[in-house]
């Protein structure tokens, strides 16, 4: 029998992953032994070290370029600045999630199993404990995603992926308000997420027939040499395509957006909207710049179409939305369209200015839920926005930080909108592709007056019987909202050095 | 061919340019983030600092006059670098924006302190304060910009700003439509101009007036004419010209020093400044001119022939402020020398107007909010400073030698006689025939509002002056329509020949002296024909009429079109995708897997609600995306 070679591993890249994974099984633990009482604290007080951890080791090893574990995970310029990415914008919705000010007992339900409306149930939304099992759950998802955007081969990113999407699945049905919403949009997350997993996987052995083997730096050099027929490789192209679209949401794969945005109790949103984004992205622009990159030439216009189709279902269906978080849904949607114009650019710049995109979209959009979870009365939160009206009168201070918000999605001048969408409108035109510019253009402008709605809903119009408060935000809740509007702000007044560190990390190792 | 464009760097006193945005910018923000506290004292913080920036602007004017080199750039910092693009934040102060500078915060400042005794009673008044003051920072930034990304900073900041004035009395449902219809409107010509800088950086790498103006002269002249287009769409957007004239009368709902400010002496007139500033690009390519010179003979017209049929104080001066800015881009269009006449007219019209507005506002201060001129009648006797300053404003803009309007105007329509050919008379008569009926709409308004028999409604007994803080501002425009034309028709042309090239008199077809002599007599015949009909007042319900009144009154029509053409599309691409979002694709699914066999049939059985409906157009996309690549690889086999 011969000797099984196990490949080096340079622990030093990848342990930000460990740390992760680690804090993740250490949290696990903690849930089974300790005392009821100090769960919370102590899972929380973990989970952010750990990725503050994380994030140090992240720093420390800025300069590592390599591919480790046997060429399985890269660890390279875009690796290092989107895994940190993930990290801080995770460490946003960690506090979000850990926020337990606005309701007693956070916006998480103790035992989530229990039929809705029953008497246990009641029972337990009355008591003020939540579930703690959400840290653990929202690390797995972090390192997962992590593991995401530095997989160099096809196997390694769909375990990654699996990773990453299975407590996305189980959080999203863990709301304690509304929790028959919570649970179909978890379900018809997880439905979907798994038919998007068996298209990537069918994908994956498709590429596998044509390049033999998963590795990219493989499946790029089979790609320019191979003979074999180029069907399977681009059917193969298209199903990767579709499972890592699917999560990024873009249209036709857009269909659980709205939906699971509007079920999944908000900071879970929060965290979907802004890692899963820099997750998917991350991963797409690995498999088009690494591996198919022979094949630009035919995946542009497929996907070029699927980026107009995108930025106009987001922008004018986000017209019609009457419900915040369906908005911000929509407006999810169409800057997965504005992403993948800078995909499609296919050049340094377009890398850079994706991954600018990525974390100023993340910022912002954070802090739009943030928002989304201090409007609230009796009931909850008040998402209708009927109920948003005359806000400003109510709390100026919210609105006004909303409406500032809502100006950086609109892309107006001096917030970070504005010039992550002018670098990937850029980068794309200076690659030729001046057709996904305009209809850019064009849909960003359509976008805009939904978002002017919601602001002149919020200050012209006088508030009304049933418009709610805004709560005064814990500490938590209060310091990520910080962090994404001062992030928005100071991106879009002083990008420059964000903009270096883009430019800096954007070559990929192969 | 134009020379190279070259600016010197700012030092001194001039490196402080940038207070002019900051002062009014730091205002706005006190007054927004301070609420209630600042509720008595915010409005004269607004007005200082316009008056601060209006000093201060005066002082570097003076600077610049005693440079040689009059155009001092000063960059702040790299504000985006990716890759081979490069935006400063920077400031250009040349003559071109100085005087714009001195209009705004000039005018400006006379406004604000206008504002103080017009707001008097609205509890919104500090805030009104500092949108008015942002305002002012973001119009600033737009003329001071060093590049047209500054620009465009300068160009969305003032949208913003215009749309929550227009709005800013909510309860009034026609103001927010009209804010809505402005903003939309707006964003129209937006897109055009976004997609103009894009193509400067995609083909000149590069957005700063200086590089994109030395660089022009390398592109193909089919270029030149795109960008122009895309600039011109821009422009007509925001200065209210043909085709997307129609919000501008709507915005008038506003309240009126924001009219006065933002409608009809600034931000509208920010188009003509854009053309102004890109001469080097639409003096490259003459189809781009002749289609200015088209879109201002055309607007010109179409907002004289509205003026006359419109019964409303602010309406009326609404389309005359359309027309008004068509003879401006008249005057751009036309070239050469004509861009210089394009701005006198541009500041001359920014007394006389802003005199126009705020004295239509001080009638209605008096008069209950009325603003209908049919009820009006007489007031000269009860308010003799109004009477009198909107009296000289109106021989200005009609343009009664030795007023500003007949110093500024008459050279436009003199230019326009100056083209070749047939287009000479085309252009010349149709700016003549402007002048008349401005005569008449203008006189209408006048006769109507200030002579004739009191038709005033019953709760009125005694109308009176407003209040000092009000008319001061009156007389001091008054002023400026009376003295302003001849100074500026002389001394301002030259002092703007370095940005805007030679003011030489070419030759007209017909002489110098004719013209100048027919446009004072049709002006003339134009007033009496109105104060003959209109001396004696009016009716006061509207009167059926023929097609041509009753197109006019209905806009000419444009608000259907618009309907017609952008509203119901729009309209009906939201149901469609709404409904193909649903149901549709599901639907069209269904129908095709019925039509290719039973298969699905019983695969739908297995799966309920509407998840099944998703997984379905999932599928459908995943097809098609599936079918598209492969089509392209048998396309490529082939």
């Amino acid at each position: 029998m011969q000797d099984l070679q196990l490949p080096p591993i340079d622990y030093g890249a990848v342990a930000p992953m460990l740390i992760l994974f680690g804090v993740a099984c250490v949290g696990v633990f903690f849930e089974a032994v300790l005392p009821r009482s100090a769960r919370r604290s102590t899972q929380l007080v973990l989970a952010l070290l750990g990725l503050v951890a994380a994030f140090v080791v992240i720093v420390v090893e800025s300069d590592t370029r390599i591919l480790t574990a046997g060429g399985a995970v890269a660890i390279d310029g875009p690796t290092l600045f989107l895994q940190g990415a993930i990290i801080l914008l995770g460490l946003m919705a960690l506090l979000l999630v850990g926020d337990r000010s606005l309701e007693a007992g956070g916006a998480f339900v103790a035992q989530a199993a229990i039929t809705v409306g029953s008497d246990a149930d009641r029972r337990q939304a009355s008591r003020s404990q939540g579930a703690t099992e959400i840290y653990p759950l929202a690390v797995f998802a972090i390192a997962g995603m992590l593991l995401f955007v530095a997989a160099n081969d096809l196997l390694t990113m769909f375990v990654a992926l699996e990773v990453f999407s299975l407590p996305l699945y189980l959080l999203c049905a863990l709301a304690r308000r509304r929790r028959l919403l919570s649970q179909e949009a978890a379900l018809k997350y997880f439905l979907l997420g798994a038919y998007a997993s068996a298209f990537f996987l069918f994908g994956v052995a498709l590429v596998y027939g044509f390049a033999g083997s998963v590795q990219f730096g493989s499946i790029h050099d089979a790609v320019r040499e191979s003979t074999q027929s180029t069907v399977l490789l681009y059917g193969g192209i298209a199903l990767i395509a579709i499972g890592l679209l699917f999560k990024a949401a873009a249209a036709p794969f857009h269909v659980w957006t709205p939906d699971v945005y509007q079920g999944a109790p908000t900071p879970i949103t929060g965290l979907m909207a802004a890692c899963t984004k820099v997750a998917a992205f991350g991963a797409l622009l690995r498999v088009l710049y690494v591996a198919f990159d022979g094949a630009a030439w035919d995946y542009t216009p497929v996907l070029g179409a699927i980026a107009v189709l995108t930025m106009l279902v987001g922008a004018v269906l986000a017209v019609t939305q009457t419900d915040i978080k369906r908005l911000l849904a929509y407006s999810s949607i169409a800057n997965a369209g504005y992403l993948l114009v800078g995909v499609l650019a296919l050049s340094k710049d377009g890398l850079s200015s994706t991954m600018f995109y990525l974390v100023a979209y993340g910022f912002t959009v954070i802090a739009a839920f943030a928002v989304v979870t201090l409007v609230r009365d009796a009931d909850g939160e008040a998402t209708h926005l009927s109920r948003w009206a005359g806000l400003g009168r109510r709390s100026p201070l919210f609105a006004g930080v909303f409406t500032f918000i809502l100006l950086a999605f609109a892309g107006i001048p001096l917030t970070s909108g504005f010039i992550a969408k002018f670098a990937v409108f850029g980068a794309a035109l200076d690659s030729g592709e001046a057709w996904l510019v305009i209809f850019g253009v064009i849909t960003s402008m359509l976008l805009a007056f939904p978002y002017l709605r919601v602001v002149v809903m919020m200050w012209l119009s006088e508030p009304g019987e049933s418009t709610p408060t805004v709560s005064i935000p814990g500490g938590l809740t209060a310091a990520a909202l910080m962090i994404g509007v001062v992030a928005t702000l100071v991106l879009g007044v002083a990008p420059a050095p964000l903009l270096d560190l883009t430019a800096n990390a954007a070559e990929f190792v192969r | 061919m134009h020379e190279t464009v070259e600016y010197a760097a700012a030092d001194g006193f001039l490196s402080t340019v940038w207070l002019l945005v900051a002062i009014p910018l730091a205002s706005a923000a006190i007054l927004l983030l301070l609420g209630k506290r600042a509720d008595k004292w915010g409005h004269w913080l607004g007005v200082g600092s316009i008056a601060v920036s209006f000093v201060l602007g005066l002082t570097y004017f003076f600077q610049l006059r005693g440079l040689d080199n009059r155009a001092v750039e000063l960059k702040l910092f790299d504000y985006i670098e990716v890759g081979s693009f490069k935006v400063d934040f920077g400031l250009l102060f040349d003559p071109l924006s100085a005087v714009f500078v001195l209009l705004i915060t000039g005018v400006g400042f006379l406004i604000h302190l206008y504002a103080v005794g017009y707001m008097e009673h609205d509890p919104g008044r500090r805030k009104f304060f500092g949108y008015f003051n942002l305002f002012a920072a973001a119009m600033l930034l737009l003329v001071l910009g060093n590049n047209f990304v500054m620009l465009y900073f300068g160009w969305e900041g003032v949208g913003l700003a215009s749309y929550l004035l227009i709005a800013f009395w909510y309860d009034r449902p026609s103001a927010a439509t009209a804010g809505k219809k402005a903003f939309l409107m707006n964003r129209v010509g937006d897109a055009g101009f976004a997609i103009a800088i894009f193509l400067m950086f995609q083909q000149l790498g590069t957005a700063n007036y200086a590089d994109v103006f030395n660089g022009v002269g390398s592109l193909s002249s089919g270029l030149v004419l795109m960008m122009g287009l895309l600039l011109l769409l821009g422009a007509t957007g925001k200065s209210g010209q043909f085709p997307l004239q129609a919000w501008l009368p709507d915005a008038m709902e506003g309240p009126t020093p924001v009219s006065a400010l933002i409608h009809a002496a600034t931000m509208v007139t920010a188009g003509v400044y854009l053309i102004a500033r890109s001469n080097p690009i639409f003096t490259a390519n003459e189809t781009l001119q002749t289609v200015v010179v088209s879109v201002g003979a055309l607007t010109l017209l179409i907002g004289c022939v509205i003026g006359c049929a419109k019964d409303d104080i602010k309406r009326v001066l609404a389309w005359s402020t359309v027309s008004q800015i068509g003879y401006m881009f008249l005057g751009v269009g036309l070239g050469g020398g004509a861009y210089a006449l394009a701005i006198i007219h541009l500041l001359a019209h920014g007394f006389f107007k802003a005199g126009l507005f705020l004295g239509a506002g001080s009638v209605m201060h008096g008069m209950n909010d009325q603003t209908d001129i049919r009820r009006f009648g007489g007031l000269w006797r009860y308010m003799k400073i109004t009477w009198a300053t909107f009296g000289l404003a109106w021989l200005a803009i009609i343009g009664i030698p030795p007023l500003s309007g007949y110093f500024t105007k008459e050279p436009i329509i003199a230019a326009a006689f100056e083209r070749e050919g047939w287009t000479a008379w085309l252009f010349g008569m149709a700016a003549l025939l402007g002048a008349a009926i401005t005569a008449f709409y203008m006189t209408r308004l006048f006769v109507l509002t200030f002579h004739g028999p009191k038709r005033w409604t019953e709760e009125i007994d005694h109308p009176h002056e407003s209040p000092p803080v009000m008319t001061i501002p009156l007389v001091l425009l008054a002023v400026g329509s009376v003295a302003a034309g001849w100074l500026m028709s002389t001394s301002v042309v030259d002092w703007l020949t370095p940005v805007l090239g030679e003011h030489e008199e070419g030759h007209a077809v017909m002489s110098h002296g004719l013209i100048t002599a027919l446009s004072i007599v049709v002006t003339v015949l134009g007033a009496g024909l109105a104060y003959a009909l209109f001396r004696t007042g009016t009716a006061l319900q509207e009167q059926p009429a023929g097609p041509i009144v009753m197109a006019a009154r209905r806009n000419l029509y444009a608000d259907a079109f618009n309907e017609a053409v952008f509203e119901k599309p729009g309209i009906f691409l939201t149901r469609a995708l709404v409904f193909l979002d649903n149901r549709g694709i599901d639907g069209l699914v269904n129908g095709l897997a019925a039509a290719v066999g039973g298969g699905s049939g019983r695969l739908r059985r297995l799966q309920t609600g509407f998840v099944r409906s998703y997984a379905m157009s999932m599928l459908t996309g995943a097809l098609l995306v599936v079918a598209a690549f492969l089509a392209l690889q048998l396309g490529w086999l082939a």
